[in-house]
């Protein structure tokens, strides 16, 4: 078991820059999800801690130790790989012992280590079998088993549930959880699926275009985005985002003339400044025409049975701001062209237009 | 009948008439072998097998000392197949796996070898064997024939749809990079070199020009050599019955690779096909 960080990290493939000064220390025993778009660098971070890409510049620690330049085998990390990479002409045996003969352990150890995983993943009655002959689930499970059975300080995954079908994932999410509970090893997940990375994450660290844009507990970034960037990516649908500006006074937000609303507390230091307003859809509550914040027009609605999600936009025309609202009901006037809603002042969200970041309220 | 059974039937007969022009000629050496001399020159063709099969390939084994050729065309065959197999399982992996100073130039460099069989070099090569004195020789024989483009290119093919994730799976498992091609590369790519050593064997086995040249003794001869020498005889006629025996029983080791790896030849073939 072993610590793991990333001090100032930077890789460019040429001249392309893929990784551009990312810092995050992950606990002893954490589980933490790198997530971001495809592209955004998050694979080849989990490669670098693999030792499979070296460095541009920057150090990764394993431990408390300087790993740059350790081959993947002398640091003690087992990985999970997207398309499972199972040796095809190996047994699920041969696959999970083979890291094991490499490194020289006696038969009866290796015997050992193999039957327990395949125990805990329920793989025994197939360990004679070869890869090509297992369902996807399966063989999700025997790459799961071949890291298992190293008892590695560091599990590295790179997005393991992408080629498993909805169900099978949501079940597979939750044997990971449960496997992390019963071994406790410090674990690294890549997704680009922000459901996988809140269910799993103790913490996530959010990525985009290679730099950090957040790093923090679900929860937290959730309900406290740092950059618009995150609350546009996690979130479904995404944050709605507002243009608008602070009124001169600092006290209340305008926003082309359709909102008018008075701050939770004032904002003299942003007094004249172009803002954001960050309102998750479900924070949006259907009310009086009278009482409303803001009125968009109706574009589309989705039944999901359980609610409804009303798509739509504020302004003259379809080229306003869209926003997207869930109503936790079905909708209160069918065929309405425009949706009276009020929302909570403390659940707003202010973002500065200019830095695209958080403006704490 | 139906007309799809029509349709059926028709093709089936073309391909029919194709087998039976495609296999007569080996069929028509094989009742000739069984012949007596005789019988070979009756005109029309005598296309009833005989009974002197045996007598005529003992006759083919003693004039050319069948066992000889059988031997030297044997290791030849199954030596340059090996070698040729192994430097291109390697030169493949070099060219895939590595980027290493050169790369871009030696892999045109490679190809463009393609361009220039045998015959066309045949004068430098010769000489430089000379040189090497390995005139007469297994080494002057095989050498020639080791570096092999199409090996290395139905391995680069093959390894190009290898997953990336694999090579490095097997890097987090610890496995250095002779391990890896070793342990989990040469055992994938077990298809191909069936298919590979089945078409270098056959190859080998059929080589005329160069053994030709480079040997000039009777105990270097190999078995296209030996056949012609069946047919140059001081006879006024050459004695067909007995040259065909000798053909039949040059062809028993090509068949009998081909029969034991067919299964993975044709596997190895599908597989370079797909891509």
């Amino acid at each position: 078991m072993a610590e793991v960080s990333f001090r100032n990290i930077h890789k460019s493939f040429g001249k392309v820059k893929v990784i551009e000064g990312v810092t995050i220390d992950v606990a002893d025993g954490e589980f933490v999800v790198i997530v971001g778009p495809s592209g955004c660098g998050k694979s080849t971070l989990l490669r670098i801690l693999a030792g499979l890409e070296t460095v541009t510049s920057g150090e990764v620690m394993i431990g408390g130790k300087v790993v740059n330049d350790l081959a993947p085998k002398d640091r003690d990390v087992a990985m999970v790989f997207q398309n499972y990479a199972l040796y095809p002409h190996m047994s699920v045996y041969g696959n999970m012992a083979y890291g094991l003969k490499i490194r020289g352990l006696p038969k009866a150890e290796i015997d050992a280590r193999v039957q327990r995983a395949a125990e805990i993943l329920q793989l025994t009655e197939f360990l004679k079998r070869n890869p090509r002959d297992l369902s996807g689930g399966q063989r999700q499970r025997v790459a799961m088993g071949r890291a298992i059975v190293r008892e590695p300080t560091v599990f590295l995954f790179d997005e393991p549930l992408s080629n498993l079908d909805a169900k099978l994932r949501v079940q597979m999410r939750a044997e990971l959880l449960e496997m992390h509970k019963r071994l406790r090893t410090t674990t690294l997940y890549v997704t680009h699926d922000q459901v996988e990375a809140m269910t799993l994450a103790d913490r996530m660290l959010v990525l985009n275009e290679g730099r950090t844009e957040q790093i923090g507990t679900p929860l937290e970034v959730y309900n406290k985005p740092a950059t618009t960037f995150v609350a546009g990516f996690i979130g479904s649908p995404p944050m709605n985002l507002i243009p608008g500006r602070i009124a001169p006074d600092g006290a209340t937000l305008v926003s082309d003339g359709e909102i008018d609303v008075r701050l939770p507390e004032p904002l003299p230091k942003f007094a004249g400044r172009k803002v954001l307003l960050g309102m998750r859809p479900d924070d949006l509550l259907p009310c009086e025409p009278g009482a409303a914040l803001v009125t968009p027009h109706i574009d589309f609605t989705e039944l999901l049975g359980s609610d409804t999600l009303v798509y739509g936009h504020i302004g003259p025309d379809k080229t306003g701001t869209r926003v997207a609202v869930r109503l936790h009901h079905a909708m209160p006037s069918v065929g309405q062209a425009a949706l009276p809603l009020g929302f909570e002042a403390k659940s707003m969200h202010l973002f500065d237009a200019e830095t695209e970041k958080r403006i704490e309220i | 009948m139906t007309p799809m059974l029509w349709k059926m039937s028709a093709i089936h007969a073309a391909l029919w008439v194709l087998v039976v022009i495609i296999t007569f000629p080996v069929v028509y050496a094989l009742i000739v072998s069984t012949l007596t001399f005789e019988q070979t020159y009756v005109y029309p063709p005598r296309l009833i097998p005989g009974t002197e099969l045996w007598n005529n390939v003992v006759e083919a084994w003693d004039r050319i000392n069948m066992g000889r050729v059988y031997f030297v065309t044997g290791v030849v065959s199954a030596g340059t197949a090996v070698v040729k197999i192994i430097l291109s399982l390697m030169a493949a992996f070099a060219y895939t796996h590595f980027k290493f100073r050169g790369r871009a130039l030696l892999f045109p460099l490679t190809m463009i070898t393609q361009m220039l069989p045998l015959p066309v070099r045949i004068l430098p090569t010769f000489e430089m064997m000379a040189d090497l004195q390995w005139i007469n020789t297994y080494s002057g024989l095989m050498f020639p024939f080791f570096a092999s483009t199409t090996g290395i290119l139905l391995f680069r093919q093959f390894y190009l749809t290898v997953p990336r994730d694999l090579p490095d799976a097997a890097r987090v498992d610890g496995a250095g990079p002779m391990r890896y091609f070793l342990q989990i590369l040469v055992p994938l790519s077990r298809t191909n070199i069936a298919a590979l050593f089945v078409i270098e064997f056959i190859f080998m086995w059929s080589q005329y020009l160069w053994p030709l040249i480079i040997t000039t003794t009777a105990d270097m001869r190999m078995m296209q050599i030996g056949l012609k020498m069946l047919i140059a005889t001081d006879q006024i006629a050459p004695a067909w019955n007995v040259i065909m025996a000798g053909t039949i029983v040059s062809m028993l080791p090509p068949l009998v690779v081909l029969m034991l790896f067919r299964k993975s030849f044709a596997e190895g073939i599908a597989l370079q096909t797909q891509k």
